[in-house]
């Protein structure tokens, strides 16, 4: 058997080239300097008035210059962003030439209010405004732009056409596990043979007002408004939502044979990926957490290793009453009385919930955390919770010896994945 | 690349306004009569959904409540295709069932957005106006039959399809991309099962207007795809398609009979430019030329009458005047994320009665086909971006 094939015989897949935007900044060096100093970028929210709303907060990406705006044309920013990080720090290609697909996690793509009003106003509708109104206005042909900005693969194509990837771009939505989804697909094209790099990617620049009343009304954010960075508590006993927020991810995946040939450094390995879907509720996992755990052990497996080899967990984390419990029970199902004593930390305390994004950045960050050998803290986690006993690294950086990661995403719809990560090819 | 094993297609689950299924389908088409509302959303056309008895696939009322109406026709569909399948309730297949759905979302409530757009113009403060009305006016529950992924959602739910769920969007590209990528997985050992397909509920004014913006809408005068000239558009249909995909190893230990065999799909993304679309599929038909048997071969074509897409399409075809063309959409109209598996499902069945539907066209793209079908390959092309290709086999 090659070294560059795993256990089960397929190609191995590294990490080259990594990328980042959040509310913290742009870039990785920024991101890590303050994920680790236990910085908070939830902020109160400038983008759009907040009145009568009971939550005011999240981690908005305001340093972003996005003209016209719209959440798909910050998505697409961000995207840009992260994936210009990640392909640069590889080298791999040329300028708009990057030889492998692209896989991106996005939120779904829609017109918003502003579009709405602009369309309204251009209809010369005095009184009552339908949509009849809008198509007469869509009729004139002055808002084409519109067309390509509203497809939902509008910022796929945006990448695929600056980046010169290859072949159809994927767009993917597995709700919050998106980012890992991406990566997940990635993974797999390689480990066919299909190609020997693939550009993943998970962005999200959706926090608009009715995307925050969406969820706002589905009793899932937090609304400890003051001070915005105290509000995003996983695992604390006090938690009472996530904090919505915005943020790219960018990898660049390779085969570990097509990196060695190059001379590329390698950032890490992408050893397994575990998914399984859940068919209890739209928004609540099975009680029993049987596909939580089958997910987490189903990435275990395919990445050919066993729970004791699991050094730390990159949490999914997202500070909801439901979610921290569901995933304390799912961890501790698959590590046993270990969980205890492994460290599971959770970003969202400081970045908030990225969404789409989630799975890709925090699959950066875990990558960082392996490389460093140092654990961002899980802040705010002020008051414990009896029911999680869990070592969530609470407060401060840690350093510590750690070999195999995992990071867990886990979305609406019933939707898990796993990521196993490893320092280096074993 | 090694040449991938093929899939066979074991499950097929199809909706539109022909009705439900596959002979309601085989039946709609052999009639060559296409037909479409052209009043309701005039001056657009749209080929309005034949009406489902949802208890058949969706039996609890409480689900049906929570979907809007492209969720309720693709898990509808997806139902008649596990039936079709004959893994429906087999909670032991379904349980490593993958599933890769292609979906659009985003269904409006048209009602609250046009109270929302006639106040704002009059608040005092819109801002605080907009928050008010959306946070009094929204369900809670609308937000989940928005989500692209809550298709998958609801199919993992009232069928119990739980392997895997994985949601592609990008209209017609997604649809494509879905059933390439679960040939792909299949083929290579990645998976052994597959639910792959999607929906659409093209009476919508809001998507409408998504669609106008581009000036791709037909308008005022129905007509078959091919017979709607350089300045032609799409009639928006309802419609849901999904197809079981599955390794012959597992088909055949669990006695399943295929419909056909998967045996390729190409899918890309060229920068349009005049003539690239020609040019695309041209390449593509080129790389399955060595297995065509251009006896026996149809083309089931996933053109919508959208300028110039459909047009480039038949610049293509022009090059290949002995093959026996169909256009699906000129009868169900264009649905933009299910359109490909779709017509895959209707290269299916070709292949396993041997046999097509008569011409529904004047322009002379389609003609008659008396020799028998043994191959089809089955395009589709996106209005704006998007190329794919597929080759349907008899299952050896």
């Amino acid at each position: 058997m090659s070294a560059n094939r795993d256990k089960a015989g397929r190609p191995i897949v590294v990490v080259t080239g990594m990328g980042m935007v959040t509310s913290l900044g742009a870039g990785k060096a920024d991101n890590w300097a303050k994920l680790t100093a236990g910085q908070s970028g939830i902020r109160e929210i400038t983008r759009f008035g907040t009145q009568g709303l009971k939550t005011r907060i999240a981690g908005t990406v305001d340093f972003m210059d996005v003209e016209p705006f719209s959440s798909a044309a910050l998505s697409s920013r961000l995207a840009e962003t992260a994936a210009e990080e990640a392909i640069a720090e590889s080298g791999i290609g040329a300028r708009g030439d990057f030889p492998g697909p692209l896989f991106l996690a996005v939120p779904p793509i829609e017109v918003e209010w502003p579009h709405r009003q602009e369309l309204a106003a251009a209809s010369g509708a005095n009184d009552t405004v339908t949509y009849d109104d809008l198509l007469r206005a869509g009729a004139t042909g002055r808002f084409n732009a519109m067309h390509r900005r509203f497809m939902f693969g509008s910022v796929a194509t945006d990448l695929a056409e600056r980046f010169g990837t290859k072949g159809s771009p994927i767009s993917l939505s597995t709700a919050c596990a998106s980012g890992a989804s991406a990566i997940q697909l990635g993974v797999e094209a390689i480990r066919r043979g299909e190609t020997d790099a693939a550009l993943c990617i998970g962005s999200d620049g959706s926090v608009n007002a009715e995307s925050l009343i969406r969820f706002s009304l589905l009793s899932a954010l937090s609304v400890h408004n003051d001070p915005p960075e105290a509000a995003s508590k996983p695992f604390a006993k006090n938690r009472d939502g996530f904090v919505m927020a915005e943020g790219a991810g960018a990898l660049v995946l390779e085969s570990l044979e097509s990196a060695t040939a190059r001379g590329a450094k390698i950032l890490g390995v992408v050893a397994g990926c575990g998914e399984k879907a859940d068919s209890f509720h739209r928004t609540r996992s099975s009680p029993d957490g049987k596909p939580i755990i089958g997910c987490i052990a189903s990435g275990l497996e395919d990445a050919g290793l066993a729970p004791d080899d699991i050094d730390y967990v990159n949490a999914h984390g997202t500070g909801t009453p439901e979610n921290d419990k569901m995933e304390y029970l799912g961890m501790t199902t698959v590590f046993g009385e270990r969980m205890k004593r492994i460290p599971i930390s959770s970003n969202k305390s400081m970045i908030g919930h990225t969404l789409s994004a989630a799975g890709a950045v925090e699959a950066v960050v875990t990558l960082l955390t392996l490389a460093h050998q140092r654990i961002p803290p899980t802040i705010n986690f002020d008051v414990p919770d009896p029911g999680i006993e869990l070592d969530v690294v609470p407060h401060k950086a840690r350093d510590a010896s750690m070999r195999h990661a995992i990071s867990n995403s886990f979305g609406f719809g019933g939707q898990n994945v796993s990521l196993v990560l490893s320092r280096e090819p074993s | 690349m090694a040449e991938a094993r093929s899939a066979w297609i074991t499950g097929i689950g199809i909706v539109s306004c022909l009705g439900e299924g596959i002979d309601a389908h085989w039946d709609g088409l052999n009639a060559a009569s296409p037909q479409a509302d052209t009043t309701t959303f005039a001056p657009y056309i749209v080929h309005p959904l034949s009406p489902l008895e949802l208890d058949k696939q969706i039996p609890k009322k409480g689900d049906q409540r929570q979907m809007e109406p492209w969720q309720r026709i693709g898990t509808y569909a997806a139902g008649l295709a596990l039936d079709s399948a004959g893994v429906k309730g087999q909670a032991d297949i379904l349980s490593h069932m993958d599933m890769i759905v292609a979906a659009g979302g985003g269904e409006r409530d048209a009602s609250v957005d046009s109270i929302v757009m006639s106040g704002l113009p009059k608040a005092a403060d819109p801002d605080a106006y907009l928050n008010e009305r959306l946070m009094s006016d929204l369900r809670p529950t609308l937000f989940l039959a928005q989500l692209s992924n809550l298709l998958a959602g609801n199919i993992s739910i009232v069928h119990g399809v739980t392997g895997s769920s994985r949601t592609f969007m990008g209209e017609e590209a997604a649809g494509v991309d879905a059933v390439r990528i679960a040939l792909s997985r299949i083929a290579g050992g990645q998976s052994d099962i597959a639910l792959v397909g999607g929906a659409h509920n093209g009476e919508r004014k809001d998507l409408l207007m998504l669609y106008e913006f581009g000036g791709f809408n037909q308008k005022d005068r129905f007509a078959p795809v091919w017979d709607r000239g350089s300045a032609g558009g799409f009639a928006l249909g309802s419609l849901g398609a999904f197809l079981v995909l599955e390794s012959p190893e597992h088909a055949r230990a669990r006695g399943a009979k295929p419909f056909a065999a998967l045996r390729t799909v190409l899918s890309d993304n060229v920068k349009r430019a005049p003539g690239s679309v020609t040019r695309t599929l041209g390449r593509m038909w080129d790389s399955l030329a060595p297995r065509i048997d251009p006896a026996h071969v149809a083309v089931m074509s996933g053109a919508t009458g959208a300028s110039p897409a459909t047009v480039e399409e038949r610049d293509f075809l022009a090059g290949h005047p002995d093959i026996a063309v169909r256009a699906p959409g000129s009868h169900v109209g264009h649905a933009p994320e299910p359109q490909f598996p779709f017509n895959v499902a209707l290269a299916a069945v070709a292949v396993s009665r041997g046999n097509l539907f008569p011409p529904a066209d004047t322009t002379g793209v389609e003609r008659p086909m008396d020799r028998s079908v043994k191959q089809v390959v089955v395009t589709g092309v996106g209005h704006w971006r998007g190329e794919g290709m597929a080759l349907v086999e008899p299952a050896a």
